[in-house]
């Protein structure tokens, strides 16, 4: 069975698993919501100060839900006798993280989905959809990578709520930030911007190498 | 010991500073059945789950099926089938849906029918559609039972399989035993039943503080000397 395949079934597991369950989306969803809402009652937007507050309070809410869910993914896999329901079976390691990861990325996606026209309605953002959508893509994939991994450590502790940010967003600066500057220079052009979706990619390759390789050793002990 | 199928040596496991396993040797041959006998805390669990690879030994050597677990630990679980204390099953998912993706996980040929087949089996074709999760106790270690036999292995780990079932579950588990190993398959399970643990087994071992204190063919063996030494280590 070939890794792709190994991937896809443990993928399908889990989306059918979470679609019966509802507990993360929902979640997920209204907290994004929340956060998007609160941000803009709490600033006064004008046309000037708009580019500035926008794209953080975007990726605030973008980056405190895919939290909840990160957590959610791999401690409902350590539910009822943690991984070994998965590391019985005589699948590659690596499938189960990919499928841990496009699992997290899908669900932090769905929630984007439905944000993304809330903020652009509340925040008054004319801006163009194509150019958002690869900075979101890969946005979500850096914090997915790494939050799957650190969720699969902190999922064996008994503060994991507490442990996973606490591990997660030093690691994820350079990407939050990236992403954030990136959102704002579609709403304002600016120049000599360094050029943020390519380090973003370059952190995405660096944790996904990583962490696909690190998985293994972090749930079989 | 002519054709071991399962060999252990001087296996070893501690959890932080703890040892569980401080040196065991077993070996059994392809096609019979052991029972391992021990007080809570002897370490039963542990070797079960060294065995089905869910924990890595600290030291020594295990071989299944001319297999080394370290090196092969993949191909061996192939051939290894478990049903642990917990179910290993997807509440969410239906009872089907659960055997669906193990079937898939195993890489089998028509995943489905023998989903099915195993479903009817272990009496559960009516319930096939419901989730795990509102199965009782002792469906649920039936649908373990079908789960850990889907991919018909060789060996199979048992950790209490007795747990949660009613006399007509337990006919049924003395049946699917009797069938695997009418196929060959060798059995190795865990028991707190001392009474009747040597009628069912072909060699019986006593694991005490992570060690085999007591090892003897089922035929040979002194049942008041078992029990001797089981309250003699038990304690």
């Amino acid at each position: 069975m070939s890794l792709l395949n190994q991937t896809w079934t443990i993928l399908w597991k889990d989306i059918r698993c979470e679609l019966r369950s509802k507990q993360m989306w929902a979640g997920m969803g209204l907290f994004a919501l929340l956060v998007l809402v609160i941000f803009n009652f709490a600033f006064d937007l004008r046309v000037d100060n708009q580019a500035a507050v926008a794209p953080g309070a975007l990726w605030v809410a973008f980056v405190f839900a895919s939290f909840l869910g990160l957590g959610r993914t791999i401690a409902a896999e350590r539910e009822h006798g943690s991984f070994d329901r998965l590391l019985l079976c005589p699948v590659d390691r690596k499938a189960i993280y990919l499928a841990k990861l496009l699992g997290n990325v899908l669900f932090i996606g769905v929630v984007e989905i439905v944000a993304l026209p809330v903020f652009a309605m509340l925040f008054n953002v004319p801006f163009a959809a194509a150019g958002l959508i690869p900075i979101v893509i890969l946005g979500t994939l850096g914090i997915a990578s790494v939050g799957t991994l650190f969720s699969a450590m902190a999922a064996t502790t008994r503060a994991r709520e507490l442990l996973l940010p606490i591990l997660v967003f030093p690691l994820i600066v350079p990407i939050v930030i990236a992403s954030v500057r990136a959102t704002g220079s579609l709403m304002i052009v600016t120049t000599n911007e360094p050029p943020w979706l390519g380090l973003i990619a370059a952190f995405d390759a660096i944790f996904l190498s990583l962490s696909t390789v690190l998985f293994e050793h972090v749930i079989e002990e | 010991m002519s054709n071991p199928y399962l060999e252990l040596n001087n296996v070893q496991k501690s959890f932080g500073l703890k040892p569980v396993l401080r040196g065991v040797d077993l070996t059994l041959n392809a096609g019979e059945r052991m029972a391992l006998l021990g007080a809570n805390g002897a370490g039963k669990t542990t070797l079960l789950r060294i065995l089905a690879g869910l924990i890595r030994p600290g030291g020594g050597r295990v071989t299944i099926g001319g297999l080394d677990l370290r090196e092969q630990a993949r191909e061996v679980q192939r051939r290894v089938g478990f049903v642990a204390h917990q179910p290993y099953l997807y509440d969410d998912l239906t009872a089907l849906e659960n055997l669906l993706f193990f079937a898939r996980m195993y890489a089998l040929e028509q995943p489905r029918q023998r989903a099915e087949a195993l479903l009817q089996r272990v009496g559960l074709g009516k319930r096939s559609r419901e989730r795990a999760g509102s199965l009782s106790r002792g469906q649920l270690q039936r649908l373990a039972l079908a789960r850990a036999l889907l991919h018909t292995p060789d060996l199979l780990l048992l950790d209490e399989p007795e747990t949660g079932l009613d006399q007509e579950g337990l006919a049924l588990l003395a049946e699917l035993l009797h069938e695997h190993q009418a196929r060959g398959g060798t059995l190795l399970f865990t028991t707190h039943d001392l009474e009747s643990a040597p009628g069912r087994c072909d060699h019986v071992a006593l694991l005490s503080r992570g060690r085999v204190a007591y090892q003897q063919e089922a035929t040979s063996l002194e049942r008041e000397d078992m029990l001797r030494v089981y309250q003699e280590v038990a304690r």
